[in-house]
């Protein structure tokens, strides 16, 4: 048994914001309210998180994250980066298929599964590829890797360029009620681009991704929703204009959601130099996008904050900035930076950040009823402290890789322990 | 034989006891301050000169060895640095984009590891990536000349272009500066806009739509956009046109019919400049397509002089990066001569 | 470390009597004035090689060319000075070719800023001749090298130091024998400049 102590529980699908106290028995919840005691019939050994001063949340979810297994294990491996993902919080991590192979069936799905079983920290949802080998041409086995257990499909890294491809993949999951992960980019306006076009890339001389390829692409993928009925959820969304689409969507009624990544609620192109650890796609945008952002995070138009954990071999990014490989690690630091720069900033309230994290996700997945923080409910919990100064350093990063652009900041708010199913999976020492 | 030289100090800020503004690399001139500069122009004067003397060759860097590492290929830059480095006496090693085990697929950081392993003073670098050179400069000890980095810099070559406006004009402050071409994609446009801006150049940057976006105008005060060639000539003092680049990847291509019609450098054009308007051009030229060749071989243009300016400039540059005590970085004061040091 | 005044080598009115009868022993000992020039070495060597000129225009009213000479970069010892160095510019509006050159330096020591000076001008052309006049001859020699006209010659030990202030740069005349002195804790000593 675990009895969480004198935590503030915050719990927005529940409504619950109080200090109380946790008991876990199992993977569940048995029992919450003021000045818990194990029952003196119990048993077994009660182990005591003291958890004052703390913020005990529903287990968080991270929509979006590369964990590179299969193929290549140079970069991360579902151990190391499940660890990754528990140190920084969160219970339940989506798992993008651009593997080698592509998670594009049901075989690579139920390897990705079984292999999370054994070495996992966390739990692993496997997204699976929209097209075959997500190269955008035919439907990849869906139906087959729903029953192997994907949450949503996605060719994430690219868009799925064919219009009428994409109106059948949305309708074949539509049926499936499986949500569309839409990598929205224009492949001609992204044109080689390596950061946001603007004033910062025509400085450095470093080819510019105009905003405008990211929202033209969101608005097609709107319509789409529009003319389906599909879930359509937009990825990693880095443009003040692909929010206008999102919220344009929402308004109308149409199940359309995002995810904003920490990265780009906490940088702007300004922060690129050529070190390859600010190169990502897609790219930092301008200090407007920004705050259109922040806005979009404080008054819901944006439903879940996700990593886009995306680790690289330190090696694959010592390279010139225009040859090295998109993306940034993320795991460790999105709670502390979200703390930092949403709540200690004002911008956010405590419970719109836990649900940015929580139900904002669970419902782009359509699990948020399983993971309410209530009596009988999962035992998945994220304790956090809004004020436990620690400073990030990528080389003693649970990931496998390095490339973090927040190596060495400074953070106040920080994770404090992972439950998934009852077991403390990462506790701060 | 005519030798006699006489090298009259032009009033461009370095006074003659002041300290010199030391920089351990040259990798743009962003980053480089005013009075570096200034202090550059002022010591590139001095070969200038020696540029006239019947023997030109000097041992100032005998026993200093410098790499050229240019993997982007370069003939000009390539020559003028290796003639440079003869000059002072200093010897070079090649390393050249075809030659090198570039093509093997070698990463830039083991290259560059490797070139500096075997000790050179000073690695001279072209690169198709911007940031190259800044690349290499984080990681290696030894100093690093920037020869051109993708579309981002290319720094000597800025500073040839001042000292022949120098020349010709006897001050850089100030003056109308219209640069011609491709902008968006020009290293060099880049390093003459950080340059000639610093000293109060109002810049006029002219082309097609696609090679001249908005944001170039946040790379300095004082820069406007022209589309009309005729119009942004207006009371130029300095008139710059830019190679353009044929070979461009990834670029739709723009007919050179239409770059001529609307671009070229023709006489009739020149004549809404200043009477007493220089004309540039970085070189290699595609004469009939952004110049004409009455414009390029008339009494305006000032290209054959940029290019043995870029000697001056590059011997100086390396004088300064190589001729001292490089390993220290230290800010003392440069007295001339310590007590009684040489006699 | 630290440096002080020993002694005084030579007053201001020495120097200017001294600089006179060197002006006079170069125009007795060249054989006329045709082809005569004189190369002031940077730095105090220049205000020196003004002055020859302007006795030599005073009592003989002849017009000795004068010229500007920066040897930095035929030092033989740049990699080991304390600083970058500051390149300075030459200034010889005369063509050296035939020339009869007479370089004028403050103080000779090793003979290695002579022999600069002559690769310098063995690059702008062939002269005639070149000899070289000195204010102070110290000794510790380690080139082969002597000079044609020395205005006085005083013996030194390595540690001295022989300091030539000119009034053009130093704001007086006076020729100073200075030593380096090993710190003591308490010592002030006057005249610290190290």
């Amino acid at each position: 048994m675990l009895l969480i102590k004198n935590g503030r529980v915050v719990d927005p699908a529940s409504g619950t914001d109080s200090i109380l106290d946790v008991l876990i028995d199992g993977d569940r919840i048995v029992s919450t309210g003021a000045k818990l005691e194990a029952s003196k019939k119990q048993t077994s050994p009660v182990e005591v998180i003291d958890a004052t001063g703390w913020t005990v949340a529903p287990g968080f979810i991270d929509l979006h994250c590369h964990l590179r297994e299969p193929g290549q294990e140079i970069s991360e491996t579902i151990e190391t980066g499940t660890r990754a993902a528990a140190r920084g919080g969160f219970t339940a991590v989506c798992a993008m298929p651009n593997t080698q192979p592509v998670n594009d069936n049901a075989a690579v799905t139920r390897s990705i599964v079984d292999r999370a079983a054994r070495s996992a920290s966390v739990r692993v949802w496997p997204v699976g590829a929209a097209s075959l080998g997500s190269r955008g041409e035919s439907l990849a086995e869906i139906g087959a890797m729903r029953d192997a257990g994907i949450v949503a499909v996605s060719d994430d890294g690219k868009p799925i360029a064919n219009a009428r491809l994409l109106r059948q993949i949305m309708e074949y999951c539509a049926g499936l009620n499986l949500p569309v992960m839409e990598h929205c980019e224009d492949a001609s306006l992204f044109a080689g681009g390596v950061m946001r076009e603007g004033p910062r890339s025509v400085r450095l001389g470093l080819r510019g991704i105009p905003a405008e390829s990211e929202s033209i692409c969101a608005g097609r993928d709107v319509e789409m929703a529009g003319l389906t009925g599909a879930r359509l959820h937009v990825c990693h969304l880095s443009a003040g204009r692909t929010l206008d689409h999102v919220r344009a969507a929402k308004k109308s009624g149409l199940p359309v959601t995002c995810e904003v990544t920490p990265h780009h609620f906490t940088l702007t192109d300004e922060d690129v130099s050529y070190n390859t650890r600010f190169k990502m796609n897609p790219p930092l945008g301008s200090r407007d996008d920004r705050e259109a952002l922040l806005a979009g995070l404080a008054d819901g138009a944006v439903d879940a904050i996700a990593t886009d954990h995306a680790p690289h071999h330190p090696a694959s990014k010592e390279v010139e900035f225009d040859r090295a490989p998109f993306g940034v690690t993320g795991f460790e630091t999105a709670l502390a930076l979200a703390i930092d720069e949403l709540f200690h900033t004002g911008r956010l309230s405590l419970p719109r950040l836990v649900e940015l994290f929580t139900t904002g996700p669970g419902r782009v997945l359509g699990v948020e009823d399983n993971r309410r923080l209530v009596e009988g409910g999962l035992a998945d919990l994220t304790l956090f402290s809004l004020d436990s100064p620690w400073t990030f350093r990528a080389a003693e990063s649970a990931s496998r890789s390095r490339n973090s652009p927040f190596d060495g900041r400074q953070f106040r708010g920080a994770p404090m322990a992972t439950i998934v199913a009852g077991r403390i999976a990462w506790r701060r020492s | 034989m005519q030798i006699a030289c006489k090298i009259r100090r032009q009033a461009i800020g370095a006074d003659q006891t002041t300290v010199a503004p030391s920089f351990r690399h040259l990798l743009g001139i962003e980053s480089l301050t005013t009075g570096q500069i200034s202090f550059l122009l002022e010591q590139s004067k001095i070969f200038q000169a020696i540029q006239r003397n019947p023997l030109k060759k000097l041992a100032t860097l005998r026993g200093k060895t410098v790499a050229l590492a240019f993997f982007e290929p370069s003939t000009r830059t390539r020559i003028s640095f290796a003639t440079a480095c003869a000059r002072l006496g200093a010897d070079t090693m090649l390393l050249q984009a075809d030659a090198s085990s570039l093509k093997k697929g070698e990463s830039l950081l083991d290259t560059v590891l490797t070139l500096e392993a075997m000790k050179p003073d000073a690695i001279i670098m072209r690169h198709a990536s911007s940031g190259a050179a800044d690349f290499a400069a984080a990681r290696l000890d030894v100093p690093v000349i920037n020869a051109g980095d993708g579309t981002h810099e290319h720094p000597t070559q800025a500073l040839l272009d001042a000292l022949t406006i120098l020349d010709r004009k006897g001050a850089i402050e100030n003056l109308n500066v219209t640069i011609v071409g491709d902008i968006a994609h020009s290293r060099v446009a880049r390093s003459n806009i950080h340059l000639l801006s610093r000293f109060g150049c109002r810049i006029t940057l002219c082309g097609p739509g696609m090679w001249v976006p908005r944001e170039l105008e946040s790379l300095a005060p004082g820069i406007r956009r022209v589309a009309r060639i005729e119009d942004a000539l207006q009371d130029a003092d300095v008139v710059m046109a830019l190679r353009v680049q044929q070979e461009r990847m990834n670029e739709p291509a723009l007919a050179a019919e239409e770059y001529i019609l609307l671009y070229q450098l023709t006489p009739e054009r020149l004549r809404m400049a200043r009477p007493d308007a220089i004309v540039l051009h970085p070189g290699p030229m595609n004469r009939g397509l952004e110049i004409d060749d009455a414009v390029a071989d008339g009494p305006q243009s000032c290209i054959l002089e940029q290019v043995t300016n870029g000697l001056a400039v590059r011997m100086a540059l390396l004088f300064h990066l190589v001729g001292g005590p490089n390993a220290t970085q230290s800010g003392a004061p440069q007295t001339g001569e310590g007590p009684n040091a040489a006699d | 470390m630290h440096i002080v005044e020993k002694r005084q080598v030579l007053s201001a009115e020495e120097m200017d009597r001294t600089l006179q009868r060197l002006a006079h022993e170069i125009v007795e000992k060249s054989g006329g004035t045709g082809s005569l020039a004189l190369i002031g070495v940077r730095r105090r060597g220049v205000p020196l090689a003004h002055r020859l000129a302007h006795s030599m225009r005073a009592f003989a009213g002849v017009e000795v060319p004068v010229g500007t000479l920066d040897i930095t970069l035929y030092r033989d010892d740049l990699s080991t000075v304390g600083a970058q160095p500051l390149l300075q510019s030459s200034e010889i509006p005369f063509i050296v070719d035939d020339r009869d050159l007479v370089l004028v330096d403050d103080v000779l020591y090793t003979g290695r800023t002579a022999r600069a000076a002559m690769n310098a001008l063995f690059d702008l052309g062939r002269p005639m001749r070149i000899r070289l006049c000195v204010l102070v001859d110290r000794g510790h020699r380690e080139l082969p090298i002597e000079a044609s006209f020395v205005g006085t010659t005083v013996q030194t030990s390595a540690s001295e130091i022989v300091e030539v202030q000119v009034r053009e740069i130093d704001k007086q005349d006076r020729v100073m024998l200075m030593d380096r002195v090993a710190d003591r804790v308490q010592d002030s000593p006057p005249g610290n400049r190290s």
